[in-house]
C-alpha cells in the first residue's frame, strides 16, 4: 500500500501511533501534517470530504507542537495528530457554513468550546469536512456543496450528516475527525465507511459554538479509525463547560482506560428484538448476527429484550427534531450575519429575510421548518409534539427497563449498507429510515458507538455494530468496543479499512 | 389524523418566513403529506397517562457569577453583516408605508 506522497505511511498510522512517534521524535508534527496535507490534494478531488481545507493554519499549528517539543514541554496524548473538523463547530477565522448557502462565506469571529480544547490539546485542524445542510440528513446529499462519496464505492453515499467527517477517516485524509450526532449523523456514517464513530452521554461534550439544529438531542463526538483513537478523543473534548448550560458537570468517564482493557467477560449484553426483522438487509442481519455470537463465545451473556416503544421513536423524532430546529433556525433572518438577499432598498426586513430564507436554505431545511412549525401550531400541538414528548418518555423507559436487566445493548447501526448517491434524494420517508436504530439513543439522551463488524456479502461494503450504554456510563462502549475491535480483527488478520479499494 | 393541504403549506410557508415557488409549493406539499402520515402515529400515544419529555437531562437554570468578562468587540460582532453603518447593523425598513 505504499504512497508515492507519503513514503513512511504516515497517513495509514493510527492517532495513537502517531503521536506517540511525534513525541518520541521518530517524525515530526509538521511532517506528519504535510503528509495528510498531499493526502488530501491527491484524493480530495474525488472524496469531496473536506469544504474547506486550512493548508496555513494546519502547519502552524503542527510548527507549534514541534517547537514545544524542541523546548522540552510535555505534549498532550493526541499533540500533533491531524484532524478533520465538522463544519458545524466555529472555528475563529476559518470558514464556518454548516453546510449551507446561508453562511456561505463567514468567518466565526470565536471558536466553539470543542475548537478550542482542540487547539490547546495541540491537535492539527486540516480543514472543515461536508455535512448535510445543518446537520439534517443521512447521505450528505443535503449539503448545498455537493455530495460526498464513499471512499469504499465512490457512487455511494457515506451517510451523514457526517459524511465528509467518516469518508475523510476511510480515504485517510485525517487520523481523526469530529463529527455531531442528533439522530445518528455520528454513528451512521461510521458504519457505512467502516469507521468508528460514538455520541456521548448528551451534555458530555460543550454544544457551545456548535450550530444548533435540535437542542434536545445535538451533541458532538469523536470519529476515528480505532476505538482506542475514538477514546483519547472523547477524552481532549469532552467534560463541563460553563458556557454551554445543559453540559454536564460531572468527571467525564474513563474511557481511555476501558479502550485500553477491552473485555465483555461476564458481560450482559441485551438484543432489542424491535431492531431487527423487515427493512433491514439480509447481509447486515447476518454480520449483526455474527457480531453477538462473538460476544457470547468472548464470555458475555447475551439477553434477548424487547422495547415496544422503539417503534414510535422514529415518528416521535420526526416531530421533535423538526420543531426545535424551526425554532433554532429561526436566528438565520439576513439581519446580523450571513446571506441577505434582496435588499434593494424599497423591501422591508420582513420580506428580506423570507427572500433570504428561500435563496439560502435547501429542500430538506425547508421541509423540517415547514413541519415543525405546523407540528407547534395551536390545534395539532397536542396531537403531535405533545405525544411525541409523551413517546420520548416512553423510549426512555424501555432503555432503563432494558438498562435494569443489561449492561448495554447491542444492534446494527443502520438497516441497510451505502445506498447510491441519489437514490433517496427526493424520498424523505425512505431516507428517515437509515436511522431507526440510532434514534432511540438520542431521544433518552444514552451514550452509543459504532464499530465495523465485518462486510455485508451482497454487495462487500462495511456493517455497523451499535454499542448502546446508559447515560454517563459511556466507558462501557470503548470496553466493549475494545473487544469486539481486537477479536474481529484477529478473525480478519487486518483492520477492515485495509479491505477499502485503493483511491 | 388529517392530512396537510397545498393551501396549509403556503401558510407554513408564510409563518416561517420562506418566499417559497409555486413549484416548490407543489412539491413540498406531497411530501410533507407522506411524511406527516408517517409520523402521526405517534398520536397514538396521546391517551397514555405518562408525563411529556422535554429534555433527556433534568434542566435546572444555570446562573454565574455577575462579573464583567471579555465579549467579542463591536468590530468582531460585525465582522459577519451584511451591512453596516456607524458601528451598527445596517437592516431594512422594519416598519411599512401604512
Amino acid at each position: 500500500m505504499a504512497d508515492v506522497k507519503d513514503p513512511a505511511g504516515l497517513t495509514r498510522l493510527t492517532a495513537a501511533e502517531l503521536a506517540a512517534r511525534i513525541a518520541d521524535g521518530t517524525t515530526s508534527a509538521v511532517e506528519v501534517t504535510e503528509a495528510h496535507l498531499a493526502r488530501i490534494e491527491a484524493v480530495d478531488e474525488k472524496v469531496h470530504a473536506f469544504l474547506h481545507v486550512d493548508r496555513e493554519g494546519a502547519l502552524a499549528q503542527a510548527r507549534a507542537v514541534d517547537a514545544k517539543r524542541a523546548a522540552g514541554e510535555r505534549l498532550g496524548p493526541l499533540a500533533g495528530v491531524p484532524l478533520a473538523m465538522k463544519d458545524i463547530f466555529a472555528t475563529e477565522g476559518v470558514p464556518t457554513t454548516v453546510g449551507s448557502k446561508i453562511l456561505d462565506g463567514w468567518l466565526p469571529p470565536y471558536d466553539a468550546t470543542v475548537t478550542r480544547r482542540l487547539k490547546e490539546a495541540g491537535l492539527v485542524l486540516l480543514g472543515k469536512t461536508n455535512m448535510d445542510e445543518f446537520a439534517m440528513g443521512s447521505s450528505t446529499e443535503n449539503s448545498a456543496f455537493g455530495p460526498t462519496g464513499n471512499p469504499w464505492d465512490l457512487t455511494r453515499v457515506p451517510g451523514g450528516s457526517g459524511g465528509g467527517s467518516a469518508a475523510s477517516l476511510a480515504s485517510f485524509q485525517a487520523a481523526l475527525a469530529i463529527g455531531t450526532d442528533t439522530g445518528g449523523s455520528i454513528r451512521q456514517p461510521a458504519a457505512l465507511t467502516g469507521t468508528v464513530g460514538v455520541k456521548p452521554t448528551y451534555g458530555g461534550v460543550s454544544r457551545y459554538g456548535m450550530v444548533a439544529f435540535s437542542s434536545s438531542l445535538d451533541q458532538g463526538g469523536p470519529c476515528a479509525r480505532t476505538v482506542l483513537d475514538a477514546a483519547l478523543l472523547h477524552e481532549v473534548m469532552a467534560g463541563h463547560d460553563p458556557l454551554d448550560s445543559t453540559s454536564v458537570d460531572a468527571p467525564v468517564p474513563p474511557v481511555v482506560e476501558a479502550a485500553r482493557n477491552g473485555s465483555v467477560a461476564g458481560l450482559r449484553v441485551g438484543v432489542v428484538r424491535e431492531f431487527g426483522g423487515e427493512g433491514f438487509q439480509a447481509g447486515v442481519t447476518q454480520r449483526f448476527a455474527e457480531a453477538v455470537e462473538l460476544l457470547r463465545e468472548l464470555g458475555a451473556e447475551i439477553v434477548e429484550l424487547s422495547c415496544p416503544s422503539f417503534d414510535k421513536a422514529l415518528a416521535a423524532y420526526y416531530l421533535i427534531a423538526p420543531s426545535e430546529c424551526s425554532s433554532n433556525l429561526a436566528r438565520f433572518d439576513a439581519m446580523r450575519y450571513g446571506l441577505r438577499v434582496g435588499d434593494d432598498g424599497t423591501r422591508s426586513a420582513e420580506e428580506v429575510t423570507s427572500l433570504t430564507r428561500e435563496a439560502g436554505f435547501g429542500p430538506e431545511v425547508k421541509r423540517r421548518i415547514m413541519l415543525g412549525t405546523y407540528a407547534l401550531s395551536s390545534g395539532y400541538y397536542d396531537a403531535y409534539y405533545g405525544s411525541a414528548q409523551k413517546a420520548r418518555t416512553m423510549v426512555a423507559r424501555d432503555f432503563a427497563a432494558a438498562f435494569g436487566q443489561v449492561d448495554v445493548v447491542v444492534s446494527p447501526t443502520t438497516p441497510t449498507t451505502a445506498f447510491a448517491i441519489g437514490e433517496r434524494v427526493d424520498d424523505p420517508m425512505a431516507m428517515y429510515l437509515a436511522d431507526l436504530c440510532t434514534i432511540p439513543v438520542n431521544l433518552a439522551g444514552n451514550a452509543a458507538l459504532s464499530l465495523p463488524c465485518g462486510l455485508a456479502p451482497e454487495d462487500g461494503l462495511p456493517v455497523g455494530l451499535q454499542v448502546i450504554a446508559p447515560a454517563m456510563a459511556d466507558d462501557r462502549l470503548y470496553r466493549v468496543g475494545a473487544a469486539v475491535e481486537a477479536a474481529f480483527q484477529a478473525r480478519w488478520g487486518h483492520p477492515i479499512l485495509e479491505e477499502a479499494p485503493v483511491l | 389524523m388529517p392530512g396537510i393541504t397545498r393551501e396549509e403549506v403556503a401558510h407554513l410557508a408564510r409563518l416561517a418566513r420562506l418566499e417559497l415557488t409555486d413549484e416548490e409549493l407543489d412539491h413540498f406539499a406531497g411530501q410533507l403529506d407522506d411524511i406527516i402520515g408517517a409520523v402521526a402515529r405517534v398520536s397514538e400515544v396521546a391517551a397514555e397517562d405518562v408525563p411529556p419529555t422535554s429534555h433527556p437531562l433534568p434542566l435546572t437554570n444555570v446562573m454565574r457569577a455577575d462579573e464583567v468578562r471579555p465579549g467579542l468587540t463591536a468590530q468582531q460582532a460585525l465582522s459577519g453583516a451584511p451591512a453596516q453603518e456607524q458601528q451598527r447593523f445596517k437592516v431594512p425598513q422594519i416598519l411599512g408605508e401604512e
